[in-house]
């Protein structure tokens, strides 16, 4: 056995560190700066640890861990392509802001349970980073339904019945769906290509007819339910009872796009795209997805209490990730793998603006922020900068996403993904402009109670920060590019 | 050490035999329990020897007090006996530390002794019906581990126990007839007992005398399945467990069914299937029927039981379903599924009554309305129930998982794509009632009568904490669980006709 090369036990070292990080929270129970020391602490070394994976992968590299065989087809193990690169880092860095937000948000409010808040959200990055490098099927299955267990607490943190009812939907609709459908598409995956690996260029190419294909491609859509694509989408509004550092991190970055980041890795490297492509079984996705787009967007208008619009908007955008899977070009899924980054990037703004308003003023509804913008100059800004990007208009990294999708739709002549893309881009900015001209040009209640000003300084340099990296990724999209172009071999 | 060596087979069975007896001239509980400790903890070495021997070096076969088989009784350990010789006695022995405060919480104290008693001896005989290689002798060990759980559930705080103790007393006496009219139709035919020797004589037989044949096979088949609570013959289990005393009710689960779901599949594979081709009879379908039957309609009751007790009892008669199931797949992934399932389920749901227990140490109930908040009070315990509960769902990195896993295969081998929806599906029902009470116990208010209830003393824990921590262990490692059911399933396939 040859000793174990630096970027291979790096990838052990960044999978391992959240869950240590989740044994080390509790000891510091009662010191509440320090146990939030050791949550940074974490985050700030798992950044390194993934960031020291990132030079070797984008060289070509794909470092490797574990590959323990529990049963026939059935290995832990591990291995970073550039598609799990990417999704780490996002994940990875985006956890460093949301820890600082946390620390301003669960104090301000005064939320119970603080201690396992922290442990549970360790645990839930430790199982997204392991997603993330899965090297096979059932590593990912794991760590997926890992995430989901590890998410309920937090979903039911407040131990109201709302929240009761909420995780009681949240669980059963994420672990039904994924044993009920994504179990089943696995064990079909094994018995037909006798590997669970994910394999650049697919593995069931070949080895089943069309229908059966177009079956398990279903089965799959629909079984990764942290894709939220309708109708198996309830589960994510009934999330928004959760703190907003839960929302903003996990339902709007971690536990959905590790939904959409399966379903992408599932078409590349388990179906292959050019296999998918030669049966023509992705006609219906398109249609699925199209409809999740606008259907959710148009429920979205609908929604007074901001953090369920943006759960809305939540849904919809992650099914252009889906709908750039359908259109099955390889430009397209290059702007979905970019569309998993900018769009974590907006939304976490939008949602810590979200929690802000809340911690500042308890305001929750829409109808309710005329004029908070003067009092928020900050927050409302890096909203407005957020909206733009979940619109799509330059210069925010929203637009590169939607740009290469609409660019695949138009190469493959799909004019439904175009219209959709189209559609939804004039709906994702009725739902959310109207926000930010209420913010700043309207005029206050006369009668607003208590005076408030800005959120506690924590939350605002972690919003300011994430708008900052939206207009970033834009003016840099370097990295993310290299990755995605890498994730299609070529 | 050496010159004891051979006998392993008998003394497997003695010692517990001598135990027993010892222990019910005892007066003292804790004499009895010391008694019983130490030669509990004998058996898994005993059968961990037997087992090592049958894989590496091929079945084991001992002939009762020199008398050569057929003529004799012999005792026969091959992979697969080998195998629930030693989940038996492990569970066995896991559980005996939890026994000490719990009997002497729930049993009056001039019971004790006897409770040790019939302990051991209800242990013994489920070893013997394993070991032996001789159908009347099984039928033999059948009435001694009976009669001894008749006693045992008899001995529950709840009079409501005695009524249990009683229906099934009815019941397993009808089975066990029922087994025995079966061994009488084979005997007529075979003019032989013994497992092995049948088996080479039923072929023959069977051209001229199917009839007297498949009258054999339904009365030990029926027989058999009253014993391991198959749908719909399962009527007497949810009160025998909900009423036994704590320990008896974790034991059997891990145990009793076992063995007798052992004694189903050592008749199909090895007795009957060798001579005629069984697969090709109805027995297979009727049984698949069964299974799934038993997979929905146990599992939705076992969602709206308020008794915990009888909550996991049901769920006991659905994951019995299961396993049932992989018998009747009977392919090599099908079988290897329900025969990892055996091992699995008996971990899985032991830990989950013993949790069960520590719960009723404590509080003295263990209905679901009067345990809200109870999570922050046992949190290990409370933890370890969920472990094990979400290994009964089958979440990946849990036992579970496992035998899901070789259950669909099976399935999509033969094909059969609508059964692995089947198994999955219900598989949801079970995350209902488990996440029923996970929720519960964790996220409601913490209920003000129980002040001061905290997690069992250590000697109750451990056989928990161990249990479940197994749980999550035979998820990942399967050398012991899956791989040795694998090599079980391929020979008893590899003898069928």
């Amino acid at each position: 056995m040859t000793p174990l090369r630096m970027p291979d036990s790096l990838v052990l070292i960044a999978v391992a560190l959240p869950f240590l990080g989740a044994l080390l929270i509790p000891l510091f129970g009662k010191h509440p700066n320090q146990r939030e020391a050791v949550t940074l602490v974490t985050a700030v070394a798992l950044v390194a640890a993934v960031a020291g994976l990132l030079a070797p992968v984008l060289g070509g590299a794909r470092p490797e861990a574990g590959g323990f065989e529990i049963a026939p087809g059935l290995a832990l193990a591990f291995q970073v392509e550039p598609l799990g690169m990417l999704f780490a880092l996002v994940a990875s860095s985006l956890w460093i802001v949301n820890s600082i937000y946390s620390i301003g948000y669960m104090r301000a409010n005064n939320e119970p349970r603080q201690t396992s808040f922290y442990v549970y959200f360790a645990i839930a990055l430790g199982s997204t980073i392991g997603v993330a490098f899965a090297k096979n099927l059932f590593t990912l299955f794991l760590f997926y339904e890992a995430l989901t267990l590890s998410t309920y607490p937090l979903v039911a943190h407040k131990q109201n019945a709302e929240a009761m009812r909420s995780g009681r939907i949240y669980l059963l609709l994420l672990l039904g769906t994924s044993l009920v459908l994504f179990l089943p598409a696995i064990v079909a995956t094994w018995v037909l290509a006798g590997t669970l690996d994910f394999t650049p260029g697919g593995v069931l190419g070949g080895k089943a007819s069309g229908t059966v294909i177009g079956v398990l491609l279903a089965l799959y859509v629909f079984g990764i339910g942290k894709a939220a694509v309708m109708p198996l989408h309830f589960w994510l509004p009934a999330a928004m009872v959760a703190p907003t550092p839960v929302s903003a991190l996990l339902h709007a970055v971690a536990v959905v796009k590790a939904g959409v980041f399966a379903i992408l890795k599932v078409a590349i490297l388990i179906f292959g795209a050019d296999a998918l492509a030669s049966t023509g079984q992705s006609g219906w996705l398109t249609i699925v997805a199209g409809t999740t787009v606008i259907a959710a967007s148009v429920v979205a208008l609908r929604q007074n209490n901001l953090k369920r619009r943006l759960a809305y908007s939540t849904i919809s955008q992650l099914s252009y990730v889906v709908l750039g899977v359908a259109i099955l070009t390889p430009i397209s899924m290059i702007g979905a793998a970019i569309h998993i980054a900018a769009h974590a990037l907006g939304k976490i703004t939008l949602f810590f603006a979200a929690g802000s308003i809340h911690t500042a003023s308890h305001l929750t509804d829409v109808s309710q922020l005329d004029g908070i913008g003067r009092r928020m100059p900050w927050t409302m800004g890096a909203f407005a900068i957020g909206a733009l990007s979940v619109i799509g208009i330059p210069p925010t990294a929203g637009f590169l996403g939607k740009w290469f999708i609409l660019g695949g739709a138009m190469q493959t002549e799909n004019w439904l993904a175009v219209a959709v893309i189209v559609v939804s881009t004039v709906l994702n900015a009725t739902y959310l402009l109207p926000i930010v001209f209420r913010a700043f040009f309207r005029e206050p209640p006369k009668a607003r109670t208590p005076e408030h000003g800005e959120a506690p300084w924590p939350i605002v340099l972690a919003l300011t920060a994430t708008a900052a990296g939206t207009v970033l990724l834009f003016l840099l999209p370097g990295t993310p590019l290299a990755l995605s172009k890498l994730m299609l071999g070529r | 050490m050496s010159a004891l060596s051979p006998h392993l087979p008998i003394l497997q069975i003695i010692i517990p035999l001598i135990g027993a007896f010892l222990a019910g001239f005892l007066r003292r509980g804790s004499v009895a329990f010391a008694l019983t400790l130490v030669v509990i903890w004998i058996m898994p070495f005993i059968a961990g020897a037997l087992l090592w021997q049958a894989l590496t070096s091929g079945p084991i076969s001992y002939a009762l007090g020199g008398w050569a088989p057929p003529w004799g009784i012999e005792y026969r350990v091959d992979v697969l006996n080998g195998f629930v010789l030693f989940l038996v006695s492990a569970v066995g022995a896991v559980i005996i530390p939890f026994a000490r405060r719990s009997v002497a919480f729930e049993i009056e104290p001039g019971r004790q002794a006897w409770f040790y008693s019939m302990y051991l001896l209800c242990l013994s005989g489920l070893l013997g019906i394993t070991i032996t290689g001789d159908a009347f002798n099984a039928f033999v060990f059948l009435e001694i581990s009976s009669l001894a759980t008749y006693v045992l559930i008899a001995l529950g705080h709840d009079r409501r126990a005695l009524l249990a103790a009683f229906q099934y007393l009815i019941l397993g006496t009808i089975g066990a007839t029922f087994y025995v009219i079966g061994v009488g139709f084979i005997y007529l035919v075979t003019g032989t007992l013994n497992m092995a020797d049948i088996a080479d004589r039923l072929g023959p037989a069977a051209a001229d005398q199917s009839r007297a044949i498949f009258a054999g096979l339904a009365f030990v088949t029926v027989g058999i399945s009253l014993k391991l609570a198959l749908f719909p013959l399962h009527v007497w289990l949810p009160n025998a467990y909900a009423y036994a005393p704590s320990l008896v009710t974790a034991f059997l689960a891990g145990t009793a069914t076992k063995v007798a779901i052992y004694l189903l599949v050592r008749f199909f594979f090895s007795v009957f299937g060798v001579a005629i081709d069984f697969r090709a009879l109805p027995v297979t379908e009727v049984l698949l029927a069964l299974s799934i039957a038993a997979m929905f309609i146990a599992s939705i009751i076992a969602v709206f039981e308020n008794d915990l007790k009888r909550m996991l009892a049901y769920s006991s008669v659905a994951q019995i379903g299961y396993i049932t199931l992989g018998i009747a797949l009977a392919n090599q992934a099908g079988l290897t599924g329900g025969l990892v399932h055996l091992f699995n389920h008996a971990v899985m749901k032991t830990a989950l009554f013993l949790s069960l227990g520590a719960v009723f140490f404590r509080l003295g109930t263990v209905r679901l309305d009067q345990l809200a908040g109870l999570g922050r009070k046992m949190p290990l315990t409370m933890l370890a129930f969920a472990v094990a509960g979400f290994g009964l769902v089958g979440t990946p990195g849990t036992a579970g998982f496992i035998s899901k896993w070789y259950l669909a295969i099976g399935a999509l081998d033969r094909g059969w794509w609508w059964l692995v929806l089947l198994i999955v599906a219900s598989s949801l029902i079970a995350l209902v009632y488990i996440g029923r009470v996970v929720e519960v116990v964790w996220f409601r208010p913490t209920s003000p009568t129980f002040e001061g209830a905290t997690d069992p003393p250590l000697s109750m824990l451990l056989p928990i904490l161990v249990l479940a921590a197994a749980t999550i262990y035979f998820g990942f490692n399967t050398e012991l669980s899956a791989n040795i059911a694998a090599t079980a399933a391929k020979t008893l396939l590899g003898g069928l006709k």
